[in-house]
């Protein structure tokens, strides 16, 4: 019915899809396996990563044509943000119902947008590719734009990288306790709000590192920030809430069934999404990969 | 004597016709724009009421019922123009055709807690709106389904006073009509000893076992009215808006309601009433300075939370105690 | 009235409540005694339905009632106040008893009459004979520990139960109020003609009502009978000396 190399080009995109997801998710994972919060505002840290990364190669453009110094810049302005938030507004919720934790990101999430429009308009911006990254190449005669490459190989990175720091490192330890036992936590007389802020920061790096590196495949539009929280929700929700290599395959799962979801039921590949998280939600909530919270 | 019966005096007061009759001469004092922001309060005020049936009443927190509202406002809209049903056989269709979608959905939903509740009733609404926006030939995909009719209102033509309405504002008196059963009878439940026991579920869902309530199976019912509701509101926002468009179902729509509803404050039966009525006029005010009301909204919010979690009626309510205890120190010193 | 039989639970590895066999005939008075942890609270969730047995059988009045979800045993007569405070804060102490008269009538599914005219004397009754009629009006959430601890108790008998289960009634009670709580449920127990188990940690008040007494200790039931025995069993006094053993025994 398909050619191969039709299916393995569908396969790669999908792939693609997957790791910038899991770039995203895994914040959101890690935030709510820690803190039990579910944050809106984590795709608005997307957004203004993006952004932030146009502004800076803007800024850089004549003196030193570098995307990577913009991405980083960006990733480490959103990461500021996320802290100031973090220390200003979030602190104050934690032991708040759910409720208003809910509407608390949910505010930061129409604050940030505007904020956006009101900074950089409305109009479409775009950041052209990394020169060196400019090519592609074949592979079982799907074309695989180097970027893409990129993208996969940096998603792996950062899963490797996660996972080490997760499992060696003594903050690490407290992350995953945390996610597995809330109690275990203050029992272990670990400076919890140091540990939150922390978390916190580091989740918006991520959310605005993969913002700064979407910009050279897709267009800078207001908007992006709510359509990616609802992806990077599925995605969290698939491979379990607080789940680190959850979010990972996670992320795998919706890519493939994004990509092929689009040959098997053309007009419902969205619907196809939602209803494979709406049946995780009901026969494992705590996701493929999670465990039951405590 | 006289101050221990002003309160009972107050409570004895049919509120909900009090609040109709005022509204009804609206059309008749002010503008035409007068009655068309009526009209939207009064379908957003339902819309927010049954979502209080779940937020305030039973204390579950869902992030999808806008779905409802959308299905009442595709029934309502499909059935009117694609099949010329009157209007007095599309409402109460709509009300079913949500209340059953509610009642698939929320079976799913009420073996959740919290946050997987909140997640799942917002999967089912992205559905409903993954549905709405691709389904090309029934819902009219992403173009929606412009041009649903008024209702035929020819009998108005023959009541006094009445008859001499535009359609518009003869369509704001039947919504007004609707509106305000709907609101009684919501009302009504809550008082009843149904209402009771989904309180005691909110309060305390592991007591309300032990007393011998099937939770799950109260929290089902709960959420089929609130559905129920949110169509009828649904179905009206459609003629209103003069079309169905799969935006009524995005999930942000879903967190407007809930602003809404908490804005007013979730504790007080009034409380969806007044954060409707406030959130549109405001957003009426805000729009004609600048074309940045999420911002200023997301603002309210902020402040809501921290500055007065209970909302406006909440807020009311403490000021009202404070004076009076204030005022009644004073009167017995 | 009351027979559980070889009932154990596991968690993981762990038996919280092993084997454990117990009797409590019709009108009689009896508690569980023994340290924290010792599966008190884990035996009383076994009975009432809150928690899945791994093994045993639980009977009232000889109907295998075993797993059956919590709110269904309600209404098999069996009624139960727990260890943390278990009322509806929000709500007044009058609608805290009528939600649970209502609830016992199968006046739930209602929806169409008012509560607030149902059930009136049947709750101000109940409010007046565990002394918390003047208090009707108030938020239950503002009343006193000790009151709060009555209006628990109120909820429970408002589902007119045959067999009443109390986990530590008088928990972080002053000697005073201790003194008048354990009063009130020994009036009732005999007003009712309950049926009566509980946990207490102060052994002053389990000598002086119970007719009869299980010790558990590490999930086990090491001890029963009537208060002399268990006041003359060596292993009691070995348990409550502090010099049991560590780790799990033989």
């Amino acid at each position: 019915m398909f050619e191969v190399s039709f299916l393995f080009g569908q396969f790669l995109g999908g792939l693609t899809t997957a790791m910038f997801l899991f770039l995203i998710a895994s914040g959101l994972s890690l935030v709510f396996g820690v803190m039990r919060v579910l944050n809106f505002a984590h795709g608005s840290f997307f957004m203004i990563g993006a952004y932030l990364a146009w502004q800076a190669v803007q800024w850089l453009a004549p003196a030193l044509h570098s995307f990577w110094l913009a991405a980083l810049a960006a990733a480490l302005g959103v990461a500021l943000l996320g802290g100031l938030i973090e220390r200003l507004l979030l602190r104050h919720i934690y032991g708040r119902e759910e409720l208003y934790q809910l509407l608390l990101t949910y505010a930061l999430v129409l604050i940030l947008g505007d904020a956006a429009k009101i900074i950089w308009g409305t109009q479409q911006l775009s950041v052209s590719r990394p020169p060196m990254l400019a090519g592609g190449f074949q592979v079982l005669g799907a074309t695989l734009p180097t970027y893409n490459l990129f993208i996969m190989l940096t998603g792996v990175a950062i899963a490797v990288a996660g996972w080490f720091v997760l499992t060696r490192s003594p903050a690490g330890r407290m992350v995953r306790a945390a996610a597995l036992d809330r109690e275990m936590l203050g029992a272990l007389g670990a400076n919890v709000g140091a540990l939150y802020t922390g978390m916190f920061v580091a989740s918006s790096f991520l959310a605005g590192l993969s913002g700064a590196l979407v910009t050279p495949i897709q267009s800078i539009v207001p908007g992006m920030d709510v359509e990616v929280i609802v992806e990077a929700f599925i995605v969290v929700v698939i491979g379990g809430l607080g789940s680190f290599w959850g979010t990972f395959w996670g992320s795998v799962i919706y890519g493939q069934v994004l990509s092929f979801g689009i040959l098997i039921l053309p007009g419902f590949s969205l619907f196809s999404v939602f209803a494979l998280m709406a049946v995780i939600l009901i026969v494992r909530p705590w996701g493929l990969f999670g465990r039951p919270l405590r | 004597m006289m101050k221990k019966s002003a309160p009972a005096l107050v409570r004895r007061i049919p509120w909900v016709l009090v609040v109709f009759v005022a509204a009804l001469t609206i059309p008749w004092v002010g503008s035409r724009y007068d009655t068309f922001l009526a009209t939207q309060i009064a379908i957003s005020a339902l819309f927010a009421m049954s979502l209080n049936l779940l937020l305030g009443t039973t204390g579950l927190v869902s992030f999808g019922h806008v779905a409802y509202f959308g299905i009442g406002s595709y029934v309502c809209g499909i059935l009117m123009k694609t099949y010329a049903v009157p209007f007095s056989i599309a409402l109460p269709a709509a009300a079913i055709g949500s209340a059953l979608g509610a009642l698939v959905f929320g079976f799913f939903c009420v073996r959740l807690t919290k946050i997987y509740f909140a997640m799942l009733t917002l999967a089912f609404s992205q559905i409903i709106w993954a549905i709405c926006y691709k389904w090309n030939d029934v819902t009219g995909g992403d173009q929606g389904i412009p041009d649903v009719p008024y209702p035929n209102l020819d009998w108005m033509s023959s009541i006094p006073l009445l008859g001499d309405l535009r359609i518009a504002q003869q369509f704001y008196v039947l919504t007004l009509i609707v509106v305000m059963l709907s609101l009684a009878a919501i009302q009504r439940i809550i008082a009843s000893p149904f209402g009771l026991m989904l309180t005691t579920i909110r309060e305390n869902p592991e007591r309300a076992a032990s007393i011998g309530l099937n939770v799950r199976r109260y929290e089902l019912s709960a959420f089929v009215i609130a559905g129920g509701f949110a169509g009828i509101a649904g179905a009206l926002f459609g003629i209103f808006n003069r079309g169905v468009f799969s935006d009524f179902v995005y999930w942000p729509k879903s967190a407007e309601v809930m602003i809404m509803t908490i804005l007013g404050g979730i504790d007080h039966f009034w409380g969806p009433v007044v954060g409707a009525a406030t959130l549109v006029l405001l957003n009426q005010e805000i729009t004609s300075y600048t074309q940045y009301w999420p911002f200023v909204l997301g603002t309210i919010l902020l402040l809501l939370l921290f500055v007065f979690p209970g909302g406006i009626v909440g807020g009311l309510t403490t000021g009202l105690e404070w004076l009076r205890r204030k005022t009644g120190r004073r009167a017995s010193a | 009235m009351l027979e559980v039989h070889g009932l154990s639970k596991s968690f993981g590895g762990f038996r919280a409540v092993s084997d454990v066999d117990l009797a409590v005939a019709e009108g009689e008075i009896a508690a569980v005694i023994g340290p924290n942890g010792a599966g008190k609270s884990t035996l009383f969730s076994l009975i009432t339905g809150h928690l899945q047995p791994t093994a045993g059988r639980v009977l009232v009045n000889g109907r295998d009632v075993t797993g059956v979800a919590p709110y269904k045993i309600c209404g098999m007569g069996l009624g139960r106040s727990f260890q943390h405070t278990n009322i509806f804060p929000k709500l007044t102490v009058l609608e805290n008893v009528r939600a649970a008269l209502l609830a016992h009538r199968g006046q739930g599914p209602n929806f169409w009459s008012r509560a607030n005219q149902l059930c009136h004397g049947e709750a101000e009754a109940l409010l007046a004979s565990i002394g918390l009629a003047p208090q009707a009006r108030a938020t239950a959430g503002t009343l006193s520990y000790g009151n709060q601890k009555q209006l628990e108790l109120g909820i429970a008998l408002a589902s007119d139960p045959k067999i009443l289960l109390l986990d530590e009634p008088t928990a972080g009670m002053s000697a005073s109020e201790t003194h008048e709580t354990i009063a009130l449920i020994e009036r009732i127990a005999r007003e009712r003609r309950l049926t009566l188990l509980f946990t207490e940690h102060d052994m002053a008040v389990v000598f002086s009502i119970a007719h009869r007494i299980a010790v558990m200790h590490q999930g086990r039931v090491i001890a029963h009978g009537d208060p002399a025995a268990v006041r003359a069993d060596a292993q009691v006094r070995r348990v409550y000396l502090g010099d049991a053993p560590m780790g799990p025994r033989s």
